[in-house]
């Protein structure tokens, strides 16, 4: 208990001193001057940085729920999700350079909605395959699967790198899709960020879906639960397994598909949204998806208000104090399991 | 990355140490967030894990090719191109080594210099700055070459610079950088700050754009640049609208768009890099901004990097560098067409690969007057000396060994190409350290 109270302290007192630091860079003096002359946020701002705030969790959400379902589920530290997100972009990529002259030209759009099944099922595949290949000889082995993954996450980085070259490549959006939805003026909400909101509400909704109401989704809970019970019962457990991780997989491979309306499509994309997945998971609650889907909310509420007092990487700073803090405080995230 | 790997398995373990790790993570972040003084990448600067293994690929590879022969005895002279060849950076220094060779090749098929052929040793940095410092070291002491072109990050550039200058080497650097910098065994072929920053400053002050946003990636080119721009702005009756860093790599600008949209600017200032402008344009656009409404000035994006922004995100913003594909001189068409007809029609020449380019011939013809390799000489010689360049007309300044360029900006047109809007009459003298303007004096000198 003792020891609890001293590293709780030490914890106040670093999240006391980094300020401190901070306030020698020479952002946060910008910064402080620049809000000086605001006089407070109007309705149209605030409504804007709610926005941001639901845009970027719906961001951190899409690329996170492969992985709650891979690391979370299944406890395999997947560090190739970012490569299933980069195929998925890649998907995208070349269906468009393959459907877009047969379906009416590129901005025609319909390429684009048929990529994002098709990211699942090439991302899911690729996820199988890994999972028969490589990963089940790993179980149990957490530090070998994690070398494992990162190896397989470099062949993949390198081998978009062969096959479409260092460069990033341009993925061009639905011509619906460009501009934005305006309710007052001064506010904007851009429609792919409306789009994304909506596609996470239904990949949320299809997982729910699936977990609760299929019996393959019974078994695959089942089997994470307890699986030498679940394997007495006659279930599959191995078979159960790869088609966990494969959804993972295809999931990812859906964000990659759907990040090509914000972000860069190259080789290394995997590596900007790897670790934000990571810490969603993780403060929500290894193997809990409504904690992940909780904990991306809430760090893209709380990433967007601290990046609109501070700066980006002020903000982001502020983020890793909160979660550690947080952690600390529910070492298990926010929605824990309890186990026996 | 370590203190990744340790993250994710104490969170797995044991959920209580995963705080601890965390924290290791902070203080890395912290580090990066107060400004890495030794990271200065010109272009790109993600962290990609490709380069350790490709570091380890290339080590295997000089130690391969470390039998080659002691140089320049026989009939040629060896010269070293040091570059990026894998690794995150490889996607900017490809070309630019491409440039180099086809610059090599095209002396030697008019008979080399001083009636030598040019021998070329390829080493790749492997995005990787202490393999940088590695290679030229081998490039120096092994292969014993008469001049070594290459680098890009300006990081690559610090860890080899002791090298060059104890083993007193001869570097030719072909990229735009921060300034504030002098080594007397580098030839910088790039734009300095006063070639490239502070012109593009004047030039939306002249076009009445006073209200200025300051967007950058949080390391040092950035940092150095805005600080420069603000006392610039300052001492010219510019008014600095908002200044804004975001990590390396960043790909979410929402927060960022609605902070300049709150502070109303005429212009913004970007010296983001790397995959950060994809992401920018792109949410930039659906923000509801357009290049009429809000115009964007970039010095980290060129030909190369339109293509993967998507040019129907960044048509109309402007451009400030040394050259363009388009830059209308006999030269240039036929660097131009050499380059597409020996790497492909689908490639592009922007500002440094047209560097790296001329960069060679610059020591060609100072080699020929000092009728010498040896590298005080070819030094010396070397002031004043002038070519013809796809740019125009270049000049090395004996001073600062920088060269004098002419300062363009342009707007980048639907094909993807860039147009030039405006430049200066003549070549402007480089001043790394800002020593003839006023404003500049109260400057941090590093």
């Amino acid at each position: 208990m003792l020891a609890k109270l001293v590293q709780i302290i030490t914890w106040a007192n670093f999240a006391g001193f980094s300020p401190l630091i901070l306030s020698r860079s020479p952002v946060l003096v910008t910064r402080s001057s620049l809000t000086d002359e605001k006089e407070g946020l109007t309705l149209d701002e605030l409504l804007s940085q709610a926005f941001n705030g639901l845009s970027l969790g719906s961001v951190l959400l899409l690329i996170s729920l492969g992985l709650a379902f891979s690391f979370g589920l299944m406890n395999v530290i997947n560090m190739a999700h970012g490569e299933f997100i980069m195929v998925g972009a890649y998907t995208t990529y070349l269906l468009q350079q393959i459907l877009a002259p047969a379906l009416g030209g590129v901005s025609g759009g319909l390429t684009f909605l048929i990529s994002i099944p098709v990211a699942f099922l090439a991302a899911g595949l690729l996820g199988f395959l890994l999972e028969n290949t490589l990963i089940r000889f790993l179980y149990g082995r957490p530090l070998d699967t994690l070398l494992a993954t990162w190896g397989v996450g470099l062949v993949l980085q390198q081998l978009a790198r062969t096959i479409f070259g260092a460069p990033n490549v341009q993925v061009v959006s639905p011509g619906w899709l460009s501009g934005g939805f305006s309710p007052l003026p001064g506010l904007n909400l851009p429609y792919k960020r409306l789009f994304i909101i909506g596609l996470v509400l239904i990949c949320v909704a299809a997982i729910y879906l699936y977990l609760y109401r299929s019996r393959s989704g019974r078994r695959m809970r089942a089997v994470m639960q307890n699986r030498e019970i679940a394997g007495t019962l006659g279930i599959a457990t191995r078979r159960v397994d790869g088609i966990t991780f494969a959804i993972g997989s295809g999931l990812a491979g859906v964000a990659g598909s759907a990040l090509t309306l914000i972000g860069p499509i190259g080789p290394t994309l995997g590596t900007n949204y790897i670790v934000d997945a990571f810490l969603v998971v993780v403060l929500g609650g290894v193997g809990r998806l409504p904690g992940t889907i909780l904990a991306a909310l809430l760090i893209g509420v709380f990433n967007t208000l601290l990046e609109l007092q501070t700066s980006a990487s002020i903000g982001k700073v502020l983020v890793f104090v909160l979660v550690i803090i947080f952690l600390q405080w529910k070492p298990r995230g926010l929605v824990a399991l309890r186990s026996r | 990355m370590r203190q990744f790997f340790q993250f994710l398995l104490y969170a797995k373990k044991s959920s209580r140490l995963a705080g601890l790790v965390c924290l290791t993570l902070l203080a890395t972040l912290l580090l990066a967030a107060c400004g890495d003084s030794t990271a200065t990448p010109a272009a790109v600067a993600t962290t990609a894990p490709a380069v350790t293994t490709a570091s380890i690929t290339s080590a295997v590879t000089s130690a391969a090719s470390a039998s080659g022969s002691p140089a320049a005895t026989s009939g040629t002279i060896k010269v070293g191109i040091l570059h990026s060849l894998s690794g995150t950076m490889a996607i900017s220094e490809v070309s630019v080594k491409d440039a180099t060779v086809m610059a090599i090749d095209e002396i030697n098929a008019k008979g080399g210099v001083l009636g030598k052929k040019l021998e070329v040793v390829i080493e790749d940095g492997a995005s990787d700055w202490p393999t940088f410092a590695e290679k030229a070291k081998k490039l120096i002491q092994q292969d014993k070459v008469a001049v070594v072109f290459g680098c890009w990050t300006s990081a690559s550039r610090k860890s080899v610079l002791p090298v060059f200058e104890s083993l007193k080497g001869l570097l030719f650097y072909p990229v735009q950088y921060e300034g504030l910098e002098q080594s007397p065994n580098i030839f910088y072929t790039g734009a300095t700050t006063n070639q490239q920053i502070v012109p593009a400053v004047d030039y939306l002050l002249s076009q009445g754009k006073k209200k200025i946003y300051l967007l950058g990636s949080d390391y040092v080119f950035p940092r150095t640049a805005n600080t420069i721009i603000k006392a610039q702005l300052k001492a010219k009756g510019g008014t600095l609208a908002g200044e804004e860093y975001t990590p390396l790599g960043a790909t979410e600008y929402s927060t960022v768009l609605s902070k300049i949209k709150a502070a109303q600017p005429d212009v913004i200032f970007n010296t983001l890099n790397g995959d950060s402008n994809v992401a920018f344009f792109k949410q930039f656009k659906d923000a509801g901004f357009t290049a009429q409404s809000l115009p964007v000035l970039s010095v980290s994006v060129a030909e190369d990097e339109v293509r993967g922004i998507g040019i129907e995100n960044i048509q109309g913003h402007l451009t400030a560098w040394n050259y363009y594909q388009t830059t209308d001189t006999p030269e240039n068409t036929r660097f131009v067409a050499a380059y597409k007809a020996k790497y492909g029609d689908k490639r592009v020449t922007d500002d440094p690969i047209e560097a790296g380019y001329f960069g060679v011939y610059l020591w060609k013809l100072a080699v020929e007057k000092a009728a010498s390799t040896d590298v005080e000489k070819v030094r010396a010689a070397a002031k004043g000396i002038e070519f013809a360049a796809p740019e125009g007309t270049v000049k090395i300044d004996g001073d600062t060994q920088h060269t004098y360029k002419k300062v363009r900006i342009g707007k980048i047109r639907a094909d993807g190409l860039i147009d030039e809007v405006y430049s200066t009459p003549d070549p402007v003298k480089p001043d790394p350290y800002l020593k003839s303007y006023d404003w500049a004096a109260s400057l941090p000198k590093q």
